[in-house]
């Protein structure tokens, strides 16, 4: 009987396995001088998870950790505009990629900083565009890995990803980082939120990620002006509770945090004394001390 | 994916790999015992799809950081990565992505030959161009 598959030692030269093993030692040397991930995800898309993302690098940046921000949405990325880094030029060195360096010393990667214009999506070089759903997801997962791993982030207290919207994303990105620490879960108080957002952790949930909780974002409208608060959705009841996972926060919706991310300037910062900051801070100090239950950074 | 010389039912070892070309790449096999040789050739989308898992049929050493953004972006900003070579030439993201075109063996002796040839003019910027112009002067 001829050889079978599994009698031939080896693929012939290529050592396609030990390739992708060397791609994960590396990944795991990288993110040995990281001390926490944590991903920001929703199933939902459009409900301020980057804008979230930013706020909590910002005060935590501001505290005093060594904070780091991958912008895991490479179709839409926006980081690199909320946290005023775009247009910076990223140094190539023997250690990698240096990532571009915030006000607050956050460190960022995005794709945003290597698309041509404002207005060049996210092509890839291809012989021809057709087919492009066969290939177009590993190449994604590729850049990715290389954001993850060829970035010079240095040591880091925490690495935040904020992830594009979709269920798939946090169980995805768990798979390419398995020592990833949780996920921050974000909704709106809508119920056609929570409906996308409960698929999202049960998908999570049976993919053994864990979750440390759920932030309710535009929780209620704050009046810049006249400082009263009202409704922006009809949601009922604790989502929370409805998903099975620990409130984290309820955020109310101020104007100037649209206008601060804008501007490249963290509402939080900026803005210190509102209520919405101060819901942010409270998010920040959950997370921290959930983290570090310790205290302090490291 | 393995390769089997029926006859002499032994495993065939990769000999060579050539492109990508015109979107295909050519994988030689060979038996070690009676030196038959197959060739793989790819198509255009199944090189695509290789290319996109990040790894090498046939094998080589890593492309240097960011490989799979550097060099298979659409469209990129000119400019994104300050990349100095020893000489403290620039190579533009493009520049730089041209070079990783070219099979891993030959690419630090096209580093060095483009550079001897920019410094020669005086530039500090490696752009598709100056390639291009390379090239037509008979180079690689």
């Amino acid at each position: 009987m001829p050889k079978r598959y599994r009698d031939i030692v080896g693929d012939g030269g290529s050592n396609i396995l030990a390739q992708v093993e060397e791609r994960q030692a590396r990944l795991r040397t990288r993110m040995a001088s990281v001390r926490k991930k944590v991903a920001v995800t929703s199933g939902k898309g459009g409900v301020g998870k980057s804008v979230l993302t930013a706020n909590l690098a910002a005060i935590l940046a501001a505290e005093g950790w060594r904070v780091g921000v991958l912008d895991a949405d490479l179709n839409g990325p926006s980081i690199a505009q909320f946290l005023g880094v775009r247009g910076q030029r990223l140094r190539l060195s023997s250690d990698g990629v240096h990532p571009a360096e915030g006000s607050l010393g956050i460190r960022v990667m995005s794709m945003d900083l290597f698309l041509r214009d404002d207005r060049a999506p996210l092509t890839w070089e291809a012989p021809s565009p057709q087919g492009s759903f066969v290939w177009r997801e590993s190449m994604e997962a590729s850049a990715l890995r290389e954001f993850l791993t060829d970035t010079a982030w240095g040591e880091l207290d925490l690495l935040l990803l904020d992830l594009p919207p979709g269920a798939p994303r946090l169980p995805a990105l768990a798979d390419l980082l398995p020592d990833l620490d949780g996920g921050l879960v974000v909704t709106i108080p809508s119920e056609v939120s929570r409906l996308v957002v409960a698929r999202a952790v049960e998908l999570a949930r049976t993919h053994g990620v864990e979750l440390f909780g759920l932030v309710e974002n535009m929780a209620g409208y704050l009046c810049p002006t006249c400082g009263s608060t009202g409704d922006l959705f009809g949601g009922e009841g604790s989502a929370a509770e409805a998903l099975g996972l620990q409130p984290l926060g309820r955020i109310p919706f101020d104007p100037r945090i649209a206008s601060c991310a804008d501007r490249g300037s963290p509402y939080a910062v900026e803005h210190p004394d509102t209520e919405a900051s101060q819901a942010l801070r409270e998010l920040a100090g959950r997370l921290r001390a959930r983290l570090s239950p310790e205290g302090g950074a490291r | 994916m393995k390769f089997l010389c029926v006859g002499c039912d032994e495993p065939m070892g990769v000999r060579s790999v050539e492109g990508p070309d015109l979107g295909s790449v050519s994988v030689t096999f060979g038996c070690p015992v009676c030196g038959h040789q197959v060739s793989l050739l790819t198509n255009p989308a199944e090189t695509q799809l290789v290319r996109s898992l990040g790894v090498k049929i046939g094998g080589g050493s890593p492309g240097g950081p960011l490989e799979t953004v550097r060099t298979a972006l659409g469209e990129q900003r000119e400019g994104a990565l300050d990349v100095k070579d020893e000489a403290g030439l620039v190579w533009t993201a493009a520049a730089e992505g041209r070079l990783q075109r070219l099979p891993p063996i030959a690419r630090p002796m096209a580093r060095m030959a483009i550079a001897r040839y920019a410094r020669e003019r005086g530039l500090t910027t490696v752009t598709p161009e100056l390639m291009d112009e390379y090239r037509s002067r008979g180079g690689f």
